[in-house]
Protein backbone atom coordinates (compact mmCIF):
# COMPACT_ATOMS: atom_id res chain seq x y z
CA UNK A 1 0.00 0.00 0.00
CA UNK A 2 2.31 2.87 -1.09
CA UNK A 3 2.24 5.90 -3.63
CA UNK A 4 5.07 7.47 -5.36
CA UNK A 5 5.56 11.06 -5.44
CA UNK A 6 8.05 13.01 -7.34
CA UNK A 7 10.16 9.64 -7.38
CA UNK A 8 9.82 8.90 -3.08
CA UNK A 9 8.01 6.15 -2.06
CA UNK A 10 5.46 6.92 0.54
CA UNK A 11 2.34 5.40 2.74
CA UNK A 12 -0.80 5.02 1.24
CA UNK A 13 -3.60 6.88 3.21
CA UNK A 14 -6.90 5.80 2.72
CA UNK A 15 -9.37 9.02 1.70
CA UNK A 16 -6.42 11.46 0.95
CA UNK A 17 -7.16 13.82 -1.17
CA UNK A 18 -4.33 16.25 -3.13
CA UNK A 19 -4.88 18.98 -0.55
CA UNK A 20 -3.78 16.42 2.09
CA UNK A 21 -0.88 14.79 0.49
CA UNK A 22 0.28 18.74 -0.34
CA UNK A 23 0.53 19.11 3.10
CA UNK A 24 1.71 16.00 3.95
CA UNK A 25 4.99 16.73 2.01
CA UNK A 26 4.83 20.41 3.16
CA UNK A 27 4.83 21.41 -0.30
CA UNK A 28 3.28 24.72 0.37
CA UNK A 29 3.86 26.54 -3.10
CA UNK A 30 0.84 28.54 -3.71
CA UNK A 31 0.91 27.12 -7.58
CA UNK A 32 1.53 23.91 -7.75
CA UNK A 33 0.58 21.37 -11.12
CA UNK A 34 -0.56 18.03 -9.84
CA UNK A 35 -0.11 15.26 -11.96
CA UNK A 36 -1.98 11.41 -10.68
CA UNK A 37 -1.07 9.04 -12.68
CA UNK A 38 -0.56 10.99 -16.15
CA UNK A 39 -3.55 13.20 -15.48
CA UNK A 40 -3.19 16.79 -14.47
CA UNK A 41 -5.90 17.61 -11.90
CA UNK A 42 -6.84 21.18 -11.89
CA UNK A 43 -5.95 22.84 -9.08
CA UNK A 44 -10.22 23.55 -8.39
CA UNK A 45 -10.16 19.60 -8.09
CA UNK A 46 -7.48 19.44 -5.10
CA UNK A 47 -9.59 19.43 -2.20
CA UNK A 48 -11.97 16.57 -3.82
CA UNK A 49 -9.82 14.32 -5.73
CA UNK A 50 -8.41 11.16 -3.76
CA UNK A 51 -5.20 9.28 -4.22
CA UNK A 52 -5.75 5.89 -5.40
CA UNK A 53 -3.40 3.39 -3.77
CA UNK A 54 -0.22 2.89 -6.37
CA UNK A 55 -0.27 5.75 -7.76
CA UNK A 56 2.16 7.68 -9.21
CA UNK A 57 2.02 11.88 -8.48
CA UNK A 58 3.92 14.38 -9.65
CA UNK A 59 4.26 18.09 -7.98
CA UNK A 60 5.78 20.81 -9.86
CA UNK A 61 5.73 24.09 -8.76
CA UNK A 62 5.79 27.23 -10.86
CA UNK A 63 8.01 30.07 -9.99
CA UNK A 64 7.81 33.63 -11.05
CA UNK A 65 10.09 35.14 -13.84
CA UNK A 66 10.04 35.25 -17.71
CA UNK B 1 27.44 14.61 -42.32
CA UNK B 2 24.18 13.10 -44.79
CA UNK B 3 23.22 16.35 -46.59
CA UNK B 4 19.92 14.72 -47.59
CA UNK B 5 19.02 14.86 -43.51
CA UNK B 6 19.31 18.18 -43.41
CA UNK B 7 17.50 18.93 -46.33
CA UNK B 8 14.90 17.00 -44.57
CA UNK B 9 14.97 19.11 -41.11
CA UNK B 10 15.17 22.10 -42.85
CA UNK B 11 11.79 21.41 -45.01
CA UNK B 12 9.79 19.82 -42.07
CA UNK B 13 10.98 23.00 -39.83
CA UNK B 14 9.33 25.43 -42.66
CA UNK B 15 6.26 23.73 -42.76
CA UNK B 16 6.06 24.03 -38.82
CA UNK B 17 4.83 26.36 -36.86
CA UNK B 18 5.13 27.77 -32.90
CA UNK B 19 3.21 29.78 -30.51
CA UNK B 20 4.54 31.76 -28.01
CA UNK B 21 2.74 33.23 -25.15
CA UNK B 22 4.23 36.16 -23.78
CA UNK B 23 7.32 38.18 -25.11
CA UNK B 24 9.66 38.67 -22.62
CA UNK B 25 13.06 37.10 -21.57
CA UNK B 26 11.68 33.87 -22.18
CA UNK B 27 9.71 34.41 -25.56
CA UNK B 28 12.00 37.41 -27.44
CA UNK B 29 15.17 35.50 -27.16
CA UNK B 30 12.88 31.54 -27.81
CA UNK B 31 11.82 33.50 -31.10
CA UNK B 32 14.82 34.26 -32.13
CA UNK B 33 16.74 30.71 -31.82
CA UNK B 34 13.56 29.65 -33.64
CA UNK B 35 13.76 31.62 -36.49
CA UNK B 36 17.62 31.16 -36.61
CA UNK B 37 16.38 27.15 -36.67
CA UNK B 38 14.65 27.66 -39.40
CA UNK B 39 11.05 27.36 -37.84
CA UNK B 40 8.83 28.89 -40.58
CA UNK B 41 5.81 30.32 -38.65
CA UNK B 42 5.79 31.97 -35.26
CA UNK B 43 2.38 33.04 -33.69
CA UNK B 44 3.76 36.08 -30.81
CA UNK B 45 1.82 37.21 -28.17
CA UNK B 46 1.97 40.23 -26.05
CA UNK B 47 0.37 43.39 -25.08
CA UNK B 48 3.37 45.39 -23.62
CA UNK B 49 5.80 48.15 -24.38
CA UNK B 50 9.84 47.69 -25.05
CA UNK B 51 10.77 49.58 -21.61
CA UNK B 52 14.87 50.75 -21.01
CA UNK B 53 14.70 48.67 -18.03
CA UNK B 54 13.62 45.25 -20.34
CA UNK B 55 17.24 45.59 -22.21
CA UNK B 56 19.04 43.60 -19.40
CA UNK B 57 17.66 40.22 -20.95
CA UNK B 58 15.24 40.14 -23.96
CA UNK B 59 16.08 40.60 -27.28
CA UNK B 60 15.43 44.10 -28.32
CA UNK B 61 17.10 47.03 -28.73
CA UNK B 62 17.57 50.79 -27.13
CA UNK B 63 15.89 52.50 -30.23
CA UNK B 64 13.07 50.04 -29.76
CA UNK B 65 12.20 51.82 -26.51
CA UNK B 66 8.71 52.52 -26.75
CA UNK B 67 7.37 50.09 -28.92
CA UNK B 68 4.81 47.03 -28.52
CA UNK B 69 7.19 44.01 -27.41
CA UNK B 70 4.98 42.26 -30.75
CA UNK B 71 6.10 44.73 -33.76
CA UNK B 72 9.98 44.97 -32.09
CA UNK B 73 10.15 41.71 -32.28
CA UNK B 74 9.09 40.97 -35.57
CA UNK B 75 11.67 43.77 -36.87
CA UNK B 76 14.12 42.04 -34.97
CA UNK B 77 12.94 38.74 -37.01
CA UNK B 78 12.66 40.36 -40.17
CA UNK B 79 16.84 41.23 -40.18
CA UNK B 80 17.38 37.53 -39.39
CA UNK B 81 15.14 35.89 -41.52
CA UNK B 82 12.43 37.83 -43.89
CA UNK B 83 10.55 34.80 -44.73
CA UNK B 84 9.76 33.65 -41.51
CA UNK B 85 5.65 34.64 -41.03
CA UNK B 86 5.15 35.96 -37.74
CA UNK B 87 1.58 36.50 -36.80
CA UNK B 88 1.20 39.03 -33.40
CA UNK B 89 -1.35 39.43 -31.25
CA UNK B 90 -1.33 42.55 -29.07
CA UNK B 91 -3.91 41.28 -26.33
CA UNK B 92 -3.68 40.45 -22.65
CA UNK B 93 -4.08 37.30 -22.35
CA UNK B 94 -7.04 36.16 -20.11
CA UNK B 95 -8.75 33.39 -18.26
CA UNK B 96 -11.06 31.57 -20.21
CA UNK B 97 -9.53 32.35 -23.70
CA UNK B 98 -5.87 31.74 -23.32
CA UNK B 99 -6.07 29.39 -26.01
CA UNK B 100 -8.00 31.27 -28.60
CA UNK B 101 -4.63 32.32 -31.06
CA UNK B 102 -2.69 29.41 -30.10
CA UNK B 103 -5.16 26.41 -31.85
CA UNK B 104 -3.81 25.78 -35.29
CA UNK B 105 0.27 25.83 -33.98
CA UNK B 106 2.23 22.24 -33.54
CA UNK B 107 3.81 23.61 -30.01
CA UNK B 108 3.09 25.97 -27.42
CA UNK B 109 5.52 28.04 -25.59
CA UNK B 110 4.68 28.86 -22.21
CA UNK B 111 6.94 32.52 -21.56
CA UNK B 112 4.72 34.81 -19.09
CA UNK B 113 6.44 36.04 -15.78
CA UNK B 114 4.31 35.51 -13.40
CA UNK B 115 3.65 32.26 -11.44
CA UNK B 116 0.11 32.29 -11.12
CA UNK B 117 -0.16 33.41 -15.37
CA UNK B 118 1.85 30.55 -16.15
CA UNK B 119 -0.05 28.37 -14.11
CA UNK B 120 -3.49 29.33 -14.98
CA UNK B 121 -1.98 29.07 -18.63
CA UNK B 122 -0.90 25.69 -18.59
CA UNK B 123 -3.86 24.19 -16.39
CA UNK B 124 -5.87 26.02 -19.38
CA UNK B 125 -4.17 25.05 -22.29
CA UNK B 126 -3.99 21.42 -21.01
CA UNK B 127 -7.82 21.46 -20.64
CA UNK B 128 -8.67 22.57 -23.80
CA UNK B 129 -5.83 21.67 -26.26
CA UNK B 130 -5.31 18.06 -24.62
CA UNK B 131 -3.02 16.98 -27.51
CA UNK B 132 -0.88 20.18 -28.11
CA UNK B 133 2.49 19.98 -26.96
CA UNK B 134 3.39 22.98 -24.30
CA UNK B 135 6.67 23.61 -22.94
CA UNK B 136 6.85 25.98 -20.14
CA UNK B 137 9.61 27.26 -17.90
CA UNK B 138 9.80 27.58 -13.89
CA UNK B 139 12.78 28.77 -11.73
CA UNK B 140 15.13 31.13 -14.17
CA UNK B 141 16.23 34.09 -11.59
CA UNK B 142 19.62 34.33 -10.16
CA UNK B 143 23.13 33.03 -11.88
CA UNK B 144 24.90 29.95 -11.73
CA UNK B 145 23.63 26.74 -11.03
CA UNK B 146 22.91 25.44 -14.60
CA UNK B 147 23.22 21.93 -13.75
CA UNK B 148 19.99 22.43 -11.51
CA UNK B 149 17.84 22.95 -14.94
CA UNK B 150 16.31 19.84 -16.06
CA UNK B 151 14.03 18.81 -18.30
CA UNK B 152 10.51 17.44 -16.44
CA UNK B 153 7.94 16.15 -18.59
CA UNK B 154 4.73 15.80 -17.62
CA UNK B 155 2.08 13.97 -20.48
CA UNK B 156 2.29 16.70 -22.61
CA UNK B 157 3.82 18.78 -20.45
CA UNK B 158 7.68 19.65 -20.99
CA UNK B 159 9.01 21.97 -18.89
CA UNK B 160 12.26 23.58 -18.25
CA UNK B 161 12.80 23.58 -14.04
CA UNK B 162 14.89 24.34 -11.25
CA UNK B 163 12.81 23.55 -7.79
CA UNK B 164 15.11 25.01 -6.28
CA UNK B 165 15.39 29.00 -7.69
CA UNK B 166 13.48 31.87 -6.19
CA UNK B 167 10.41 33.62 -7.56
CA UNK B 168 11.12 36.77 -9.36
CA UNK B 169 9.78 38.98 -6.81
CA UNK B 170 13.23 37.55 -4.26
CA UNK B 171 15.77 37.50 -6.78
CA UNK B 172 17.28 39.15 -9.48
CA UNK B 173 16.51 38.05 -13.91
CA UNK B 174 19.99 38.03 -15.25
CA UNK B 175 20.15 37.41 -18.75
CA UNK B 176 22.58 34.30 -19.09
CA UNK B 177 19.79 32.18 -17.07
CA UNK B 178 16.81 34.03 -18.62
CA UNK B 179 18.55 33.25 -22.33
CA UNK B 180 19.42 29.57 -20.96
CA UNK B 181 16.26 29.04 -20.73
CA UNK B 182 14.21 30.45 -23.73
CA UNK B 183 16.91 28.62 -25.52
CA UNK B 184 15.53 25.13 -23.61
CA UNK B 185 12.96 25.57 -24.48
CA UNK B 186 13.13 26.77 -27.85
CA UNK B 187 15.61 23.11 -28.04
CA UNK B 188 12.44 21.22 -26.88
CA UNK B 189 9.91 22.77 -29.43
CA UNK B 190 12.64 21.01 -32.23
CA UNK B 191 12.78 17.93 -30.36
CA UNK B 192 8.84 18.02 -30.55
CA UNK B 193 8.56 19.08 -34.01
CA UNK B 194 11.32 16.79 -35.41
CA UNK B 195 11.92 13.93 -32.84
CA UNK B 196 14.21 12.76 -30.87
CA UNK B 197 16.28 11.24 -33.04
CA UNK B 198 16.80 12.40 -36.70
Amino acid sequence: MSITVNGRTLDWIKDETVTKLLKRMKYTFPLIIVKINKKIIPRKDHNNCIIPNESVVDVIHMISGG
Amino acid sequence: MDISIIDKISKKLRISSVGIAGIGGLGSNAAIALVRAGVGRLVLIDFDTVEEKNLDRQYFFLDQVGKLKTTAIKENIERINPETIVETFEIKLEKGSMEKHLMDVDVIIEALDSAEMKTLFIEEIIEKLPNKPIIAASGITGYGHCERFHTKKLGNLHMCYDEQAKSSDEDFLFAPRVAIAANWEANLALELLLGKDK
